[in-house]
């Protein structure tokens, strides 16, 4: 089709400035994976409401695969494949989903990372009920949730230690 | 991975966004596209022709206004509702009400506005809404037009926007809110991402002494095609004396103003239960907010 309309868009990804030619048509996930190549996010339900697409959108959890991607332009996007140390090294959040066994067959995790990333991001220190609440638009089909629980409030616990001594 | 859109405008301004209304009367306005584009996914609106308004930041944002009227910018998302020190102050119901749309991802994208241009009856924002008498302010190529909430809804995902219009404000008088203590009740299967089995908005503004009904509102959401107010209910219970015989009399005057469906949700006589039910819980929490003290 001859009347395809494409369009530029300039985003922040993972830190880094991205310029891309899109169709617009395109979902948010689309451009993630298929042009950015980044496959940590992931094509699940896509009408929004598994949260295995979810990416951090200027420091907020959104579904990406019902977010059109020409509404990136000038935002700051976080994908999993952002949370890498220089040294290559994983987040503490993924190390204690590993540490609890949060993860059965993966494909929900990435999503349930990035949204526990922006629960932890203020240091507050929330109930397993609030937890529960704030991870509520993500599902994992594996298994139960205990364990991802388990995970986001043993790294919430330990960061708020860490900014107690800190303090003192 | 592509949505099935045939052309997307994206709007610079509100008044191009009118404009490109009126070059493409086909179009839809696309705000958040929580609703939009699961029908462009789902089949329903696919191959249709986009009007995106989510870039114009004016209209988003809570402002109270000099003459105490809160203003709430259409495109203001479910979250920033729920957490807005203004709305948690004045009405904290409306907060609980965009606090419990589907997840905190949806609630992220979904807007106020969309909320109540998709005239759904299980939307959750647009029985409080209807319930605090909210204007509803569009802008079209002839100016703005304000909407009593009341006379918004039409018929089911019908409203009262020409499809020139866009939705900009929702606003709340001063006097609807002062005074008042209300909360809403969500019924449904699960606690995150689910749509309403019914819903519940009740506010109540009592005498000075706390033990007289100096106004109440109530309105439900799925108890017909559109967000309804029950308004014999209402009628019924002013000026009463807080009681339990003024409870039990609200509940069951509510089954005169209510309609509901049997739907895969549930039974017309299941909601019916629910909603006399949550008049009266819904009625009990708002009096337990305003201090009132039952006699």
């Amino acid at each position: 089709m001859s009347d395809i309309q494409y369009k530029e868009i300039t985003f922040t990804v993972n830190g880094k400035e991205r310029s891309v030619m899109i169709d617009v048509r395109s979902s948010l996930l689309e451009v993630l994976r298929n042009k950015l190549h980044l496959h940590s996010v992931k094509k699940g339900c896509e009408v929004g409401e598994c949260g295995a697409c979810t990416v951090l959108i200027d420091g907020e959890p959104f579904d990406s695969c019902i977010y059109l991607a020409v509404w990136a332009e000038g935002k700051d996007i976080l994908t999993v494949e952002g949370l890498m140390g220089a040294d290559g090294s994983i987040s503490d959040i993924q190390q204690a989903f590993i540490d609890e066994a949060a993860v059965q067959c993966g494909f929900c995790t990435p999503g349930l990372i990035m949204t526990s990333y922006s629960i932890l991001a203020d240091g507050k220190r929330y109930t397993r009920d609030e937890l529960r609440q704030k991870l509520a638009g993500n599902m994992c089909r594996c298994t139960g949730y205990h364990n991802i629980i388990n995970a986001v409030e043993n790294i919430m616990l330990k960061r708020i230690e860490e900014a107690e001594v800190k303090d003192s | 991975m592509k949505y099935d859109i045939k052309k997307l405008y994206e709007a610079g301004s509100l008044d191009e966004a009118i404009s490109l209304l009126e070059e493409h009367p086909e179009a839809k306005i696309i705000a958040g596209g929580s609703d939009i584009l699961i029908s462009v996914r789902a089949g329903e609106l696919a191959g249709c022709t986009l009007v995106s308004i989510y870039g114009l930041d004016d209209l988003r944002g809570v402002t109270l206004e000099t003459d105490g009227t809160i203003r709430i910018g259409s495109l203001t998302s479910f979250s920033n509702i729920a957490r807005n020190e203004i709305i948690n102050k004045y009405i904290p119901y409306l907060g609980e009400a965009a606090g419990s749309v589907g997840g905190p991802q949806v609630r992220n994208i979904g807007t106020i506005g969309g909320n109540t241009c998709n005239g759904v009856t299980s939307a959750d924002t647009a029985s409080t809404l209807l319930a605090l008498d909210a204007i509803l302010e569009v802008k079209g190529k002839d100016g703005y037009r304000s909407i009593p909430i009341k006379d918004w809804y039409i018929k089911s995902k019908l409203v009262d926007l020409k499809p020139t219009e866009v939705q900009t404000s929702i606003l709340i008088p001063k006097e609807s809110y002062e005074g008042y203590f209300g909360n809403y009740y969500k019924y449904s299967m699960r606690h995150a991402m689910d749509i309403a089995t019914c819903g519940c908005s009740v506010n109540v503004k009592l005498s000075a002494d706390k033990k007289t009904v100096e106004d109440v509102r109530i309105a439900y959401g799925v108890a017909g095609p559109v967000p309804l107010r029950a308004t014999t209910a209402e009628a019924a219970v002013k000026g009463r004396a807080v009681d339990l015989d003024m409870l039990e009399l609200f509940s069951e005057k509510v089954k005169d103003d209510i309609n509901p469906r049997t739907s895969w949700r549930a039974s017309k006589e299941f909601r019916t239960h629910l909603m006399t039910e949550l008049a009266r819980r819904c009625l009990t929490e708002s009096i337990r907010r305003s201090g009132g003290i039952f006699q």
